[in-house]
C-alpha cells in the first residue's frame, strides 16, 4: 500500500484472529495490532488528532513548544510529529521509565524532564501542570483530557474495528487515558446493541500508588463510567503470563499491556463459552515489545521476569 | 475461610502495617463493618456518605465493584478484596 508520507499511512491497523487461543469455533478472540502504526504504538492516533486540533484552533504555530506528562508511546508519538512540523516538544516523564523510550525521545529531539519514580504518572502529571503554569506560552495537550484523544478512536478505531468484524460482541482495551476505551466504546455502543465494554486497568507495584493520601488520587477528566460495562485489575504476573502466551501461540510480539488486555479478553470469553453465547472479542494490542525488552519481562521465568518488573512502569 | 482484603501502603496506618487483613460479611458494606470493629478509621478513609470515594477503588476478584453492585456487591468466603487508590498509571 503506498501513502504520501509516514503520517498518511496513521492506522488502517490489521485485525488478526488468534486460532490457538480461541476457546472454541463460535467463540473468537481478534487482535487489533496497534504497532503497526507509524511510530509503532496505538498513541499515534490520539498524538495526531490532538495536535491537528491545537493547530486548527491556533494555539500551535511553528516553533511553538508543546509540554506533556508522559513516560512513553503518546511522548514518543508526539515528539514525532512535533519534529516534522517544526515544534520544540518538552516530556515531564518518571524517571524509573525504560531506556529504550528515553532513547526514542531524545532521537526525535525532545526534552525530557524526569519527575520522581514514586507517585508515577500522577507526580508527572502534577509537575507539568505546575510547568505549564510557569510557562503560558507552552502548550499541554494534556491526553487525560482532551476531547480529541477520545475522538481519534471514536473517527478511527471505532469504524476500522466494526467494518472488520461486524459480528463483534465485545471489546477489550487497556485503561490509561481511557480515551481508546471511551471513543471506541462509543462508537460501538451507537452502533452494536448490547455490545461489551471492558476495561483492563495495568495493577502496578506498590511505589506506584504512593501519595500520601488517597484524596491525592487521579481519576482523568475523559473517563465516563458508563461506557464501561465492567472494569478489571490485572496485576503484572498475568499481563506478563498472557503476554508470552500471545508469543507462544499466536506468534504476536506485544508490550506488557497487551498481555493485561489478553487476561481480560480471555476472561470474557470463558464467561461467553460457559453460557453457550457466540462471542466476537476485539482486543488492543497497543504496542510490541521492543521497548521493554531491557525490563527483562522476556527473559528467564515469569518468577524472575515479575520480580524485575516491580517499580517500573509496564503498562 | 474468610475473606482477604488487600490494603494498599498509604492504608496500613490502620492496620498495623499489614498488607492484608481478613474480614467477613455478605456484602462489601458488610465487610467494610467488620473490618472497622478491628481497624477503627479503616472504612472512612474508603467510604463517605455517597458511597465509595472518589479516588479509592476496590476490586472484587480483580473486578472493579463499581460495576459489580457498589458497597451491596455480595461476597463470600474465598474471595479476595483489593483496595487501591486511583492512579494516573504508567506510560501514557
Amino acid at each position: 500500500m503506498r501513502y504520501d508520507s509516514l503520517l498518511d499511512s496513521l492506522g488502517g491497523t490489521p485485525l488478526v484472529g488468534l486460532p490457538r487461543l480461541s476457546p472454541a469455533p463460535d467463540v473468537r478472540l481478534w487482535a487489533k495490532l496497534e504497532d503497526r502504526n507509524p511510530t509503532g504504538s496505538v498513541k499515534d492516533r490520539p498524538a495526531f488528532f490532538m495536535i491537528e486540533q491545537a493547530e486548527k484552533d491556533g494555539l500551535l504555530a511553528r516553533g511553538a513548544t508543546i509540554l506533556e506528562p508522559t513516560s512513553g508511546n503518546t511522548g514518543i508519538s508526539l515528539a514525532m510529529i512535533a519534529h516534522l512540523r517544526g515544534y520544540r516538544m518538552i516530556c515531564v516523564m518518571p524517571e524509573n521509565t525504560s531506556v529504550e523510550r528515553r532513547q526514542i525521545l531524545q532521537m526525535y529531539g525532545a526534552q525530557i524532564i524526569s519527575s520522581p519514580a514514586a507517585g508515577g504518572s500522577n507526580e508527572a502529571v502534577r509537575m507539568a501542570r505546575r510547568l505549564a503554569a510557569e510557562h503560558p506560552d507552552w502548550v499541554m495537550l494534556y491526553q487525560y483530557g482532551n476531547e480529541a484523544n477520545a475522538r481519534a478512536h471514536y473517527a478511527t478505531t471505532g469504524p476500522e474495528l466494526l467494518a472488520d468484524l461486524p459480528g463483534i460482541t465485545h471489546f477489550v482495551a487497556g485503561l490509561g487515558t481511557t480515551g481508546t476505551l471511551m471513543g471506541v466504546g462509543r462508537y460501538l455502543r451507537e452502533q452494536v446493541p448490547g455490545v461489551v465494554i471492558v476495561a483492563a486497568e495495568p495493577r502496578y507495584g506498590e511505589l506506584v500508588y504512593g501519595l500520601r493520601n488517597v484524596d491525592e488520587g487521579f481519576v482523568p477528566e475523559l473517563y465516563d463510567p458508563s461506557v464501561l460495562t465492567t472494569r478489571f485489575s490485572v496485576s503484572a504476573s498475568d499481563a506478563l503470563r498472557r503476554t508470552r502466551e500471545l508469543l507462544d501461540a499466536e506468534g504476536i510480539f506485544a508490550g506488557i499491556s497487551t498481555g493485561a488486555a489478553l487476561h481480560a479478553a480471555l476472561a470474557m470469553a470463558a464467561k461467553a463459552r460457559k453460557a453457550g453465547q457466540r462471542a466476537d472479542i476485539a482486543f488492543i494490542v497497543a504496542d510490541a515489545g521492543w521497548k521493554y525488552l531491557s525490563t527483562g519481562a522476556y527473559s528467564g521465568t515469569l518468577e524472575e521476569a515479575e520480580e524485575r518488573l516491580e517499580g517500573q512502569l509496564w503498562a | 475461610m474468610a475473606i482477604e482484603v488487600r490494603i494498599p501502603t498509604i492504608l496500613r496506618t490502620y492496620t498495623d502495617g499489614a498488607k492484608s487483613v481478613e474480614g467477613k460479611g455478605d456484602t462489601l458494606a458488610e465487610l467494610l463493618g467488620d473490618l472497622d470493629s478491628r481497624h477503627h478509621g479503616l472504612r472512612d478513609r474508603l467510604v463517605d456518605e455517597a458511597g465509595l470515594r472518589r479516588f479509592v477503588n476496590v476490586y472484587l476478584n480483580d473486578e472493579d465493584v463499581r460495576f459489580l453492585g457498589g458497597l451491596e456487591t455480595p461476597v463470600a468466603d474465598g474471595d479476595t478484596v483489593t483496595v487501591l487508590p486511583a492512579v494516573a498509571g504508567g506510560s501514557r
